[in-house]
């Protein structure tokens, strides 16, 4: 295949997952609408297994559903599903495999499309293209270990969207790696900032389901239908966000202070300096700290927890975008303008 | 007054007044206060608002032109902008308050838990709490062997797993992940360190940017540089003296497809002298590959193009000759610039002359868009000048840029039907001036590159700090803070074993570290595991 093929293939699989991430969200769609005349039975009813040697737990007193344990690593409060939610799930992650596949097709068919072959990582469109399945791969990745059908809908529907709008707003035509970005701390660099905003991304989606959750809770109380009272309870979709957080702040660390610095000095002669997306690399990193250090204060536990991530999921998100946007030619990050310069003032082309 | 008087009616309404505080204890309370982490969450949040002008405002320690130009434009906001220290937001009295009062509160609150850990490292794991069913996870086994054997295997289990242990009459207390908290101490005391390799870069360091002709040479004396900006304890003296030639300069533009004209590879041949007397040394420099001679770096930012233009007075001899600089103004290297002849005689007297105008690496032209640059290699270039005389205005002692003209004193040469003279050249052509000012020639073409020159102190330093920044990160997120307890008693025959488990940490789950070892003790287990997850107490600082 030539060059220009792997494009048109590229571009073609991004279509084709598209299509499929929507069929797997029409998929969980079905699958808690078919769920919401089902009560949230008593989860007390599932019997949990003490590993080896276990005889049959003795079951616990139903309705105490406050107190009640967490099965395993943080299984949901949802006990049973009916036939069809079960059903319906299965095909939607059915769909989202095929879909996360599909889509790494078109990443690499993207990297091979350039002429000498590069990694696909040049620009915004790129960025988003990775960063989107580095979402659909860890929430698939982990979907039995923390049993997360709740964030299904979530997932399949931000995927779609962001590719969507990486398409229609962000779509770049394949061109070779600008001087500046042919270093290996390109690779080190730009996969340790995608993967951590991969990872931020799902815990923003679990601190948002959980002040959802928080609010119904407060609302409606425990039990009752829907894909709210499905939703595990507060304590575990904290713990999930946390989880996600914790994973992804060291990698931002390293993305944004270790590496970016090292190939910043390589490529700009400084290590930082205070350029809008360092800046914002910063404040986002500033915002996550705070979220790590409110979660275990007093006061600031829980709902303003998770209000700050959101934040910092915010300014991650406009340092990605917004910068481009609004900054592009006083940012050295910002893709489309020839190499940096000093005195030396070029305009985008 | 009104205070004493409010006091005193406190007094006499309210049973008990608050106690006045002497300096001394309001000195405590408030070093509790700023030392305080709901204190230090707020410092926080202020260090992220404080940031966001500078990515908004351009900063004259990023980039000076910019700044200026926006100055240019903004006069009325401008004095009130540079009041409030938003040109240069990182150096700003309120920015550096911020992050001094957050390292101070840091300090205030890791120094002690230093010393707290220093203490309770050594600690023995604390006996079993007497109810141990009350505790997050606890299981309860009947097994046949003796209590000892149990208490002998849940020994080699936890040690297996490198629990700290410490045994008791009939039990034993475990406890692991001590190094969380000194990965959370080493991380925060990290930052400082950072924060100190920062500062002695942006004290002791500097910064300085020159272009450099391909051919000429470039000493590191502070003269040469076009632009210098140095940290307060900087001294010009300490300038290493090395000196460079740029023998060649490579650049390859794609010529072809729909990245036509984009520089693929540049890179600058040079000769290093690193001292006077040594001996000359030959480096490639290229972007992200810069040269360092004794800890300074060099590195190549960009180029440009850097036409040879001669200028003659009418009686043929020579008042300007040399390579003159063009600034790039967009990716097609059309480029700007001017040439000062100062010392230009017309027939019968002197006059100042001064040419300003483009040049056109690869010289097009249509009716429509006038000249351009139709592709940024030096294929056909030209130059396209007009010209002016008079004063140029070097005389008067005010420095101005090289990079334009100060036309207050210029007129602009007419031709005979009253327009501005323009001269356009393609390369080994001359024009004639009118009014007997002589000829212009555009010899040729040489490409510069415009290089910085940084010393930066401080950034091994930094370096290492945010490694172990990063370690200590790791530590204090991934290292489980656990307690596990094993108690036996003997009842009917048969032993009765409680296991029971903490984890300290933030969102931390006991349930299969608990389950493995009551598996591992052995048979079967009485009572179901209960794994509700009470708020755990979670880390601080």
């Amino acid at each position: 295949m030539t060059h220009d093929q792997f494009e048109v293939l590229s571009n073609q699989a991004v279509a084709a997952c598209a299509v499929a991430y929507f069929l797997a969200v029409l998929a969980h769609l079905a699958q808690w609408a078919s769920g919401r005349q089902v009560p949230v039975s008593s989860p007390a009813a599932v019997p949990v297994s003490v590993g080896a040697g276990a005889v049959d737990a003795r079951p616990v007193d139903a309705g105490a559903a406050d107190d009640h344990p967490l099965a395993g690593s943080g299984a949901p409060v949802v006990a049973e599903e009916s036939e069809r939610m079960q059903l319906f799930g299965r095909i939607g992650v059915s769909l989202t495999v095929v879909a996360a596949l599909v889509h790494l097709v078109a990443i690499v068919s993207r990297g091979l499309a350039a002429d000498p072959v590069r990694v696909p990582w040049g620009n915004m469109y790129e960025f988003t293209l990775t960063g989107t399945w580095v979402v659909a791969a860890g929430y698939l990745l982990l979907y039995r270990r923390f049993s997360l059908s709740w964030l299904s809908p979530v997932v399949t529907g931000f995927v779609l969207i962001t590719l969507m709008v990486d398409v229609l707003l962000l779509y770049t035509p394949v061109v070779p790696l600008r001087d500046a970005l042919q270093s290996p701390w390109l690779v080190i660099h730009v996969v340790a900032a995608i993967i951590a905003t991969g990872a931020f991304t799902l815990g923003g989606m679990s601190s948002a389901l959980f002040l959802v959750k928080q609010r119904w809770v407060e609302r409606h109380g425990a039990g009752g239908t829907g894909y709210l009272a499905r939703l595990p309870e507060v304590a575990v979709l904290d713990r999930m966000a946390y989880r996600a957080h914790a994973f992804a702040f060291p990698i931002w660390t390293f993305a944004a202070l270790i590496a970016g610095p090292i190939w910043a000095h390589n490529a700009w002669g400084r290590y930082w300096g205070w350029d809008p997306k360092e800046v914002w690399a910063f404040i986002t990193w500033v915002v996550y700290a705070a979220y790590l250090h409110a979660r275990a204060t007093a006061g600031w536990k829980g709902r303003q927890a998770a209000v700050v991530a959101l934040v910092g999921l915010a300014t991650l998100w406009f340092n990605f975008v917004g910068i481009n946007f609004f900054f592009g030619s006083g940012s050295q990050h910002s893709y489309a303008a020839p190499a940096p310069v000093g005195v030396v003032r070029t305009l985008s082309g | 007054m009104a205070v004493v008087e409010q006091t005193r009616n406190d007094r006499d309404f309210r049973r008990e007044p608050p106690p006045a505080m002497n300096p001394r204890e309001l000195a405590r309370w408030a070093w509790r206060q700023l030392t305080s982490m709901r204190t230090a969450l707020i410092l926080l949040f202020l260090l992220a608002l404080a940031a966001i002008p500078g990515s908004v405002i351009p900063q004259e320690a990023v980039d000076s032109v910019r700044a200026s130009q926006w100055k240019d434009a903004h006069p009325s906001l401008t004095p009130i902008y540079e009041k409030l220290g938003l040109f240069s937001v990182y150096d700003s009295v309120w920015f550096s308050a911020i992050y001094l009062l957050l390292m101070v509160s840091l300090v205030g609150c890791i120094v002690p838990r230093t010393l707290v850990y220093w203490r309770g490292v050594r600690a023995r794991p604390p006996a079993a709490p007497r109810h141990l069913d009350r505790l997050p996870q606890h299981r309860l086994l009947e097994i046949d062997e003796q209590p000892d054997e149990v208490l002998e295997r849940a020994r080699a289990a936890l040690r297996r797993r490198r629990y700290r242990l410490e045994p008791g009459s009939g039990e034993l207390a475990a406890e692991r992940g001590y190094l969380r908290e000194a990965g959370n101490l080493v991380f925060h005391l990290s930052v400082l360190v950072v924060l100190v390799g920062f500062g002695i870069g942006s004290i002791f360091g500097f910064k300085g940017g020159v272009i450099v002709v391909t051919g000429d040479s470039f000493a590191n004396t502070l003269s040469q540089y076009d632009d210098f900006r140095a940290g307060a304890a900087f001294d010009p003296a300490q300038l290493d003296p090395f000196e460079l030639t740029v023998n060649s300069f490579d650049v390859t533009f794609i010529r072809e497809g729909r990245e036509a004209g984009m520089a693929h590879q540049f890179a600058a041949d040079l000769t290093v002298r690193p001292s006077p007397g040594a001996a000359p040394l030959h480096r490639s420099i290229s972007v992200n590959h810069p040269v360092s001679v004794h800890g300074t770096d060099v590195f190549l930012l960009s180029h440009g193009y850097a036409p040879h233009i001669t200028v003659r007075n009418a009686d043929g001899s020579v008042a300007f000759s040399g390579p003159v600089v063009f600034l790039p103004e967009d990716s097609t290297f059309r480029s700007f610039g001017v040439v000062k002849v100062p010392d230009a005689r017309q027939r019968g007297g002197s006059a100042q002359l001064g040419l300003e105008g483009e040049f056109y690496p690869t010289y097009a032209f249509t009716s429509a868009t006038g000249p351009f640059s139709a592709f940024p290699d030096d294929k056909n270039p030209a130059i396209s000048m007009l010209v002016y005389r008079g004063d140029l205005g070097l005389d008067n002692g005010v420095p101005q840029s090289v990079y334009g003209l100060q036309k207050k004193n210029l007129r602009p040469v007419l031709k005979a039907d009253g327009k501005p003279e323009r001269i356009d050249l393609a390369r080994g052509h001359t024009a004639t001036l009118p009014d007997g000012l002589g000829s212009v020639t555009f010899d040729g073409v040489s490409r510069y590159v415009k290089l910085q020159v940084s010393h930066t102190p401080g950034q091994r330093i930094a370096l290492l700090g945010v490694v172990l920044a990063l370690l200590g990160l790791l530590a204090s997120l991934f290292i489980r803070p656990r307690r596990v307890w094993v108690r036996t008693r003997r009842e009917g025959g048969r032993t009765l074993v409680e296991v029971a488990g903490l984890d300290r940490s933030a969102g931390g789950d006991l349930t299969g570290e608990v389950d493995a070892l009551a598996a591992e003790l052995g048979s079967r287990p009485v009572v179901p595991p209960t794994s509700s997850s009470p708020p755990t107490p979670g880390e601080t600082s």
